[in-house]
């Protein structure tokens, strides 16, 4: 109930006197309310829940997050090359810096043979 | 579909994780507040991703799981009434009161009925002005603009035959009761992204400051809740204590101030048991005096409701966070989303449902043991061994 989903405005009408606004969701369409964001024009993106807009996507900032989290891999890699392991229990990183076990792991690529364990390529 | 699939991004992820293990020199415990929220860190394992030593606990965030007995109760007693139409969220249609839930009710053949929103209900009223309609107006912040919405329409186009049954929550009083316990072991806070999105965030700033933990605004995606949790961890690796906002794209500090200003012209807020926790003041909203007429606990005398809890289900250890459905004897044996026995295994929100959906702790129960059994039993398909 309480998931909001993020949906593109395709219709804006009056309805009995409350703005109402059909939203597409990649395909589903729904009606939703449009009373709190009386801004909201056709084409703006809105956070639907319970049928109603609570929330207009900020295209920039969404644009913004998803870039700092790109860049964010190359920043990892050059502290991991100046800074050892965190805490007292190890991160293990794969060479890509993510998680070398858990849901995130990478599958694993056979080791090279001859290569000492713990080293890095 | 946009902003859902590139928050989703299983590279980003592994970037952001690989973050989180080397900014943590320390063990911190953290709580996302919001049952969404819950179900996402379950499904992707986003909290068995974290350094060892990071402990995720599941908040109170589900509307379903909060919804007093006494409530779901007087909806049971409301919904038998041969002149009413019962509308609710689906979500509490299998939320088990004392002795029935909404849906076992609907098959002996009360008229209980679903909508997706509360217009839907108004709707319902309008098409049928010899019945009354009820409404089962439950949820956080989250909902409230929608349920304040359908009482303030029904007051504008007189449609007398509509009411509603108020069970409304509120996030910052229930933080605040956690933070107060002496159980208490939360150090930092994910507050709910659609929560704030409607309210805003400046009712966090004395949370965190009197009590100096640090909140971070945070959204539903994975990318989302893992920046969340870096941002925490960072805050507190730091000896910072602020509120900041990971969900940028969707909230500002002020929230939406046209919604907040319809929440208040009809409700005002007040004391609330919250189940498996019992009251908190100042924790809901009910219906000013303006809309009582509206109000469906004035309309229908449903008489002494007597309450009646399972006593296996530990429903409100879950709620704080201070037990996890793997420490409840009933979780996967006598309670599953199919025969819930508390309201945190009904809701997709629930963290007992995000548990079982996600199979955690029902191994035992699932796959075969490894011993060659004495009797051989065909093995159960893979396709009917999940629900």
């Amino acid at each position: 109930m309480c998931l909001g989903i993020p949906g593109k405005v395709i219709e804006i009408r009056d309805d009995a006197g409350l703005p109402m606004g059909r939203v597409d969701f990649g395909g589903v369409r729904k009606e939703a309310c449009l009373a709190y964001l009386p801004e909201v024009q056709v084409g703006d993106y809105v956070i639907i829940h319970v049928g109603f807009a609570i929330s207009q996507v900020d295209e920039e900032e969404a644009l913004k997050t998803l870039e700092i989290l790109a860049t964010m891999g190359d920043l990892v890699r050059g502290e991991l090359a100046t800074m050892g392991p965190g805490m007292d229990e190890p991160a293990v990183l794969s060479d890509d810096g993510g998680p070398a076990e858990g849901a995130f792991a990478a599958p694993r690529a056979p080791a090279e043979p001859g290569a000492a364990p713990g080293t890095r390529a | 579909m946009k902003y859902l699939d590139e928050y989703r991004d299983p590279v980003l992820a592994r970037k952001l994780i690989a973050e989180i293990h080397r900014v943590t020199t320390r063990p911190w415990t953290l709580m996302e507040v919001c049952g969404g929220q819950t179900h996402t860190i379950v499904k992707q394992g986003i909290d068995e991703a974290l350094p060892a030593g990071v402990r995720m606990i599941h908040g109170p965030g589900c509307p379903v799981c909060v919804t007093p007995l006494e409530q779901v109760d007087k909806a049971l007693a409301i919904a038998a009434r041969p002149d009413v139409i019962f509308t609710s969220y689906g979500d509490m249609l299998r939320v088990p009161g004392s002795t029935t839930d909404l849906l076992a009710l609907k098959a002996r053949g009360a008229d209980v009925r679903i909508v997706y929103s509360p217009l839907d209900a108004l709707k319902i009223a309008l098409a049928n002005p010899d019945r009354q309609v009820v409404f089962f107006a439950v949820g956080f912040e989250t909902t409230a603009p929608a349920n304040a919405m359908a009482v303030a329409e029904a007051a504008r186009r007189g449609i007398d035959n509509f009411s509603v049954l108020v069970s409304h929550v509120l996030v910052p009083p229930a933080m605040t009761a956690l933070l107060d316990s002496p159980s208490n072991r939360v150090q930092a806070f994910l507050a709910a992204g659609h929560v704030c999105a409607v309210m805003g965030w400046t009712e966090y700033e004395p949370i965190a400051a009197t009590y100096r933990v640090p909140i971070v605004v945070t959204g539903f995606e994975p990318l989302d809740l893992l920046e969340g949790i870096l941002m925490a961890i960072r805050q507190l690796e730091e000896g910072r204590a602020e509120v900041e906002n990971q969900y940028v794209r969707a909230v500002k500090r002020e929230g939406v101030p046209l919604a907040q200003r319809q929440i208040f012209e009809v409700f005002e807020v007040g004391e609330r048991k919250w189940r498996g926790v019992g009251a908190i003041p100042g924790s809901g909203y009910r219906l000013r005096e303006a809309y009582a007429r509206f109000d469906a606990e004035r309309k229908f005398d449903v008489g002494e409701i007597r309450t009646n809890e399972h006593p296996a289900c530990i429903a409100g250890a879950i709620l704080t966070g201070e037990k996890l459905p793997l420490d409840c004897t009933a979780y996967g044996t006598i309670c599953t989303p199919q025969k819930p026995l508390g309201a945190p295994m009904v809701s997709s929100e629930g963290t007992c449902a995000a548990f079982y959906a996600a199979g955690r702790g029902l191994g035992a129960t699932r796959t075969p043991a490894p011993v060659v059994p004495l009797v051989q039993v065909a093995p159960i398909p893979a396709g009917e061994a999940r629900p």
